[in-house]
């Protein structure tokens, strides 16, 4: 639907956020006979990181040996976080839905063997398909209708609020439950199709009380041609890398971490010499993208070296979400989160699951947080959205409109940038530099509340609020493991034998860490009803 | 960063400004839509394969602008080069079963 003034809507579920994982719970928990809207910032279709990108996903049979392939692959990366029960199951169910989708009719190729190719999705394409599924199956979509705001009844979720890009008019969606699905946090890096993901379903989810967990497994950033957007690091896997002084970097290991020694030192270059010709024309025609930056500069990648960079991809591929249970719940009643907002350790450990296992895991997510978000709105009765539901935050912006609101909000998001984007502040931590973080930090957040998201010239108040938020989790989380392990690195303290545990944060006047046990995760299912 | 909508090609369908993810494009009444926010564009490219009629090119270049001219740009065959390469039509994706992305995944190198 288009912008109205003053929109009220009531559902059984609101979802918030339309990628992948959106999508799914949407999807699913229409299939179940619930009223379901869809609130998304940009457009379902082209939002969010999979949508500008093509993702890869893991088609695994049930009891195949791709599926026992898939599941050794994560335990051995997962640096003991990894529960393998919770990985089989996304697999299952990842499978089951990419069998729905070629039920559909949904383009997979067929590689020259003949066989179809579910295992890699382009992600505008999935996402054409998703939204006219949604459309079909009765799904009202609020497109350019940013969140800001969770509704509360008597400790449980009860809707959303946010505001139309276009107009500024505030909308309002009362529900029985809510999906959050609102993407990772990378920080405005630049990194492919991260513009909107900017950690604001942590930040509402807090708000009401939810934990978070892995925030410190955050150190993950892509490769991407210097001075470009197009972080599609897979194509290094048939690279030569050369240092500043010109000499071919012999070193073999994690790409991220090659280029990321050698970017301290100076400029790296790359060459895509080791793709042979077939896998040359394979790229081209499968990812345009890829050559988006070369085709339109003139450069050959194949044979002429060019510069590459890396851009902070946070907790878009990172580990680092709201912590759920098995169908998708939070801590609170009627909150569920799904896809990379949830906290991906069960999935991914202590390092980056990259597009596979986290494109398979949005899908098992999302299918499991609309099902579950539809069954608690079912449990509550037909007067669920008639709740006397009331914003679950108070502390919203105390300032009145000024003239430099827009150039202050600008210059607390570079700040909040300076303390994370940077190799030595997420990719190589230290002690003393995250203690520097966190006071500054938290100075940071006494300025941001200041603002209001709902006053003109602040529109990006509570982006800013959700990035400082979001830093202050990174850091006290950081804070909170003297060790390296998966993509948490410490130069201070190296890899220990200390049996696996994950940390767990939260807060926001306060801000709190702390260790956790594997299995401490919020009950498999709360029903308002039982 | 978006570079160039052209006035010659577009066709006022303002499906630009529906697509976008970061509002970057802003309708106007009774005239051809215009780039009102460039500094929110993601150079995700995807407005280019919305746009039916190639009106719109996106420099790879995320963080500075680059003065482009459409004539060069349509010399060079750079309007509507990803939009054709994707096999997206009309604003819609004609090309998905084209995708030969699994070549990637031929040698072992490169496991999901």
């Amino acid at each position: 639907m288009t912008a109205q003034a003053d929109t009220k809507l009531e559902a059984d579920v609101v979802v918030i956020g339309g990628g992948p994982a959106g999508c799914w719970a949407a999807l699913t928990a229409a299939e179940q006979g619930a009223r379901v809207v869809v609130v998304e910032k940009g457009y379902v279709g082209t939002s969010g990181a999979t949508a500008a990108g093509n993702t890869t996903i893991i088609d695994a049979a049930p009891g195949s040996v791709a599926q026992f392939e898939a599941l050794e692959r994560r335990r051995a990366r997962g640096a003991g976080l990894v529960e393998e029960d919770i990985v089989t199951r996304v697999l299952d169910e990842t499978h089951r839905q990419l069998d729905r989708l070629t039920d559909w009719g949904y383009g997979f190729p067929t590689s020259d063997n003949g066989l179809l190719f579910r295992g890699s999705m382009r992600g505008v394409d999935y996402l054409y398909f998703m939204r006219r599924k949604l459309l079909k199956a009765g799904v009202t979509i609020l497109d350019h209708a940013p969140a800001d705001t969770l509704l509360a009844h008597d400790g449980a979720a009860a809707g959303v609020s946010g505001w139309w890009r276009g107009s500024g008019e505030r909308w309002t969606v009362h529900a029985g439950a809510v999906v959050i699905a609102s993407g990772g946090c990378a920080f405005l890096s630049g990194a492919l199709g991260t513009h909107n993901l900017t950690g604001d379903g942590y930040l509402m989810a807090a708000e009401l009380g939810a934990r978070l967990a892995g925030m410190d497994f955050t150190g993950q950033y892509g490769i991407a041609p210097k001075g470009s957007s197009v972080t599609k690091g897979i194509v290094y896997f048939w690279a030569t890398l050369f240092d500043a002084d010109g000499n071919r970097i012999e070193e073999t290991g994690d790409r991220q971490e090659i280029v990321a020694r050698h970017l301290l030192r100076g400029p790296v270059r790359a060459v895509l010499d080791k793709a042979p010709e077939r896998l040359r024309e394979g790229m081209r025609h499968g990812q345009p993208n890829i050559f988006l930056p070369f085709d339109r500069q003139g450069i050959d990648p194949f044979t002429q070296p060019f510069e590459v960079t890396l851009l902070y991809e946070g907790t878009v591929r990172g580990v680092g979400g709201i912590l759920i249970g098995q169908d998708g719940a939070t801590d609170l009643p009627g909150l569920y989160a799904a896809g990379d907002a949830a906290a991906r350790e069960p999935m991914s450990g202590a390092t980056s699951g990259g597009g596979g296992p986290n494109a398979s895991w949005a899908l098992a997510t999302g299918v499991w947080a609309g099902g579950g978000a539809a069954r608690f709105a079912r449990s509550l009765g037909p007067l669920a959205t008639r709740r006397p539901a009331r914003a679950a935050t108070e502390t919203l912006g105390t300032n009145v409109a000024h003239a430099d609101a827009r150039a202050e909000i600008a210059g607390i998001i570079r700040a909040v940038q300076d303390e994370v984007l940077p190799l030595d502040r997420s990719f190589y931590r230290s002690g003393a530099r995250l203690a520097v973080s966190a006071r500054r930090l938290d100075d940071l957040w006494q300025a941001v509340r200041r603002f209001d998201g709902r006053l003109p010239g602040q529109e990006k108040a509570h982006e800013a609020a959700a990035m400082t938020a979001t830093a202050r989790w990174i850091v006290a989380s950081a804070q909170a493991r003297p060790e390296s392990r998966g993509i948490h690195r410490r130069e201070d303290a190296t890899s220990t034998g200390e049996p696996p545990r994950r940390i767990h944060s939260g807060g926001l006047g306060r801000v709190w860490s702390r260790w956790s046990h594997v299995t401490d995760r919020p009950p498999l299912e709360s029903l308002a009803a039982e | 960063m978006i570079e160039l909508l052209s006035a010659t090609r577009c066709i006022a369908c303002n499906l630009c400004v529906k697509a976008c993810p970061d509002h970057v494009f802003e309708a106007v009444e009774n005239s051809i839509p215009v780039i009102a926010r460039k500094e929110d564009c993601q150079t995700c490219f995807l407005c280019e394969l919305y746009c039916p009629v190639d009106a719109l090119y996106v420099s790879p270049l995320r963080d500075r602008d680059e003065p482009v001219s459409e004539a060069d740009l349509a010399d060079r065959g750079l309007l509507g080069s990803f939009r054709q390469r994707m096999g997206w039509d009309r604003a819609r994706p004609k090309g998905t079963h084209r995708d030969t992305s699994y070549r990637m995944f031929e040698d072992d190198k490169v496991k999901p």
